[in-house]
């Protein structure tokens, strides 16, 4: 009988959601051959949070609660992550793909001298082996790749592929003695951004622009179509490089790649390192004036025609929708 | 100062990838080869501390024969040695194999004050190896850097999180992990391109550097591909006609993506 041991990212003592997802994905795997789930939270007055976890899947929460954990850094919650793995022991250690997960993942794995399993789409066990698949070549090709050799192999799941599942009894919390940890590079800063915006690789829904929106500012019809769907507003590679748009937004094979619910393309061609980036989305959204635009070709739903006509009327009637 | 630029030699990003093989990886016919972007930001910003501050810059490729010529790309741009480790092809996409080859490469050709590479390569797109080089060298790291400010022994690095930028300090020695926006890589310059063809590319195998790649391979693979497959592909969507009533197809995009996709 195996142990997955899964990392809860928290901000400000609050659980993230890719980080349920991962913690709910854990007990589905778990159910299903007889293992146990636990849990590792890592930060500094956390502790009173970490029974809840229970809800999501852990029967065991490890904490590690001390005010060098206050802010984030690889080294220390790598650390922090070994004693928890320590106490469990795991057959596999699960987080989010988020960028503190890719980030910690590496350093994690370095220090445990075993692989991980990086940005994955679907985990499986073959065995007492994990399995899973991830996209590679940014989603052009699909690879399924075995951490059989690796004990315990990392995981890292990508944010809103899984489903979050609550309903469990509070879990047993056991805080971790003082950890010895070597703390070099650490978060000294964070910043949040304007109108705190929301990032598009954790949104569930996308409206992104691309050349066909003409000029920076009408990145304003975006936003207007994004606002009453609460979603991320997101770019084609042409609209960044042209400075029209910040990096975060671009979506594809060197911006990020994207999963989410709804993807709304607006005047946007679709190269193919645009499409690599997003062709995974559930429902993928087109509209272009070209006809002939290879977004088309990966649209569930298109509109051929002019957005600078077709967006407002569809805002308008979104929200008449959205108030039914 | 002493910098070191770890690049990666992954196929172009408008590359269109078949299986081929056993069907655990690309067929690399007809692929174009090419210096990962983000190395790219990788390789400028440690040419730029070069020129502002004087110093050396090495980079470090564990690639296939292939990999000379991107190595010469990067001297054109302006670093001044390169190290090809030769092999690559046992240890395909495992990370950790990767990093120990890396690793061993960078302490022989070492030591340095600042480690450069990019947040991933566009391959198998895993985001891991800088890291876990970093580890092994036991230096600390800071990755998806979008500005930096090297001082007297330690670093400043931002990098973008979800809502927000997150500030670093490290002390160096340290492992830097390039994301876009860095900085703007530049073209070689013909000059560049004319000098880099006299520089003598150090070439090493993994068993120079005390690792054996055989055994770092399939064997002993702390993960491995058992299986590549494009995406299923997808069955052609309802396309409305937006040019002549673009408000009515507006309503209809709208009642399908509410009533059939049930999306919004």
């Amino acid at each position: 009988m195996g142990c997955i041991l899964t990392f809860v990212e928290q901000r400000g003592g609050v659980p993230r959601k890719a980080s349920l997802e991962a913690l709910s994905q854990a007990r589905r795997l778990a159910q299903g051959a007889g293992w146990t789930v636990c849990a590792v939270l890592v930060g500094h007055g956390v502790k009173d949070r970490a029974a809840e976890l229970g809800a999501w899947g852990a029967t065991t929460v490890y904490v590690a609660d001390e005010e060098k954990f206050a802010a984030f850094s690889a080294e220390g919650y790598a650390a922090a992550i070994v004693a928890a793995a320590k106490a469990c022991p795991p057959a596999a250690i699960f987080m989010a793909a988020t960028i503190t997960g890719k980030d910690l993942s590496g350093r994690l794995a370095a220090r445990l001298g075993v692989g991980c399993l990086a940005d994955v789409v679907a985990v499986s066990l073959a065995g007492d082996h994990v399995q899973a698949v991830r996209p590679v070549y940014s989603g052009k090709a699909l690879a399924t790749v075995d951490g059989g050799r690796s004990s315990p192999v990392v995981v890292t799941l990508r944010p809103n592929v899984f489903p979050a599942e609550a309903g469990g009894a509070p879990a047993q919390v056991v805080e971790l003695p003082p950890v010895e940890a070597a703390i070099r590079s650490k978060v000294v800063e964070v910043k949040a951004s304007e109108g705190g915006e929301l990032d598009v690789a954790e949104a569930d829904i996308i409206v992104s622009g691309g050349r066909g929106i003409k000029a920076a500012e009408n990145f304003a019809l975006i936003r207007s179509l994004a606002e009453p769907l609460g979603a991320a507003v997101g770019a084609s590679r042409a609209v960044v490089d042209a400075g029209w748009i910040a990096h975060k937004h671009q979506v594809g094979q060197t911006g990020k790649v994207v999963s989410p619910s709804l993807y709304i393309a607006c005047g946007i061609s679709g190269a193919i390192q645009h499409l690599a980036g997003m062709s995974s989305s559930k429902v993928i959204v087109a509209i272009n004036k070209d006809p002939e635009a290879p977004i088309f070709k990966v649209a569930d739903y298109g509109v051929v025609g002019d957005l600078f006509q077709v967006i407002p009327p569809l805002v308008e009637e979104i929200k008449k929708l959205k108030q039914e | 100062m002493k910098y070191c630029v770890l690049v990666a030699y992954v196929p172009d990003t408008a590359s269109i990838i078949k299986i081929g093989g056993a069907g655990n990886r690309i067929d690399e016919g007809g692929i174009k080869w090419i210096i990962s972007p983000y190395d790219e930001f990788a390789l400028e910003e440690a040419i730029r501390l070069k020129e502002a501050r004087g110093g050396e810059v090495t980079v470090i490729t564990y690639a296939p024969d292939r990999g000379s010529t991107g190595l010469r790309e990067c001297l054109a741009r302006g670093a001044d040695h390169a190290v090809h480790v030769v092999g690559g092809e046992a240890t395909f996409g495992d990370a950790f194999a990767i990093a120990r080859v890396l690793a061993a490469a960078v302490q022989k050709a070492g030591p340095f004050d600042l480690v450069f590479c990019g947040i991933k390569g566009v391959g198998s797109d895993q985001s891991l190896v800088g890291a876990m080089v970093a580890e092994l060298l036991d230096v600390p790291h800071v990755s998806g850097v979008v500005k930096l400010e090297v001082g007297e022994g330690s670093l400043t690095a931002q990098r973008d999180v979800e809502g927000g930028t997150e500030v670093f300090t490290a002390p160096l020695p340290c492992l830097v992990a390039a994301h876009k926006g860095l900085n703007e890589p530049r073209y070689p310059s013909l000059k560049g391109i004319m000098a880099a063809k006299k520089v003598p590319i150090q070439t090493w195998k993994p068993a120079d550097l005390g690792l054996d790649e055989a055994a770092l391979g399939w064997a002993e693979a702390t993960t491995r591909w058992l299986k590549l497959e494009l995406p299923p592909a997808k069955a052609g969507g309802t396309i409305l006609k937006g040019e002549e009533d673009p408000a009515g197809a507006a309503r209809e995009l709208a009642r399908l993506l509410r009533h059939e996709a049930k999306a919004i």
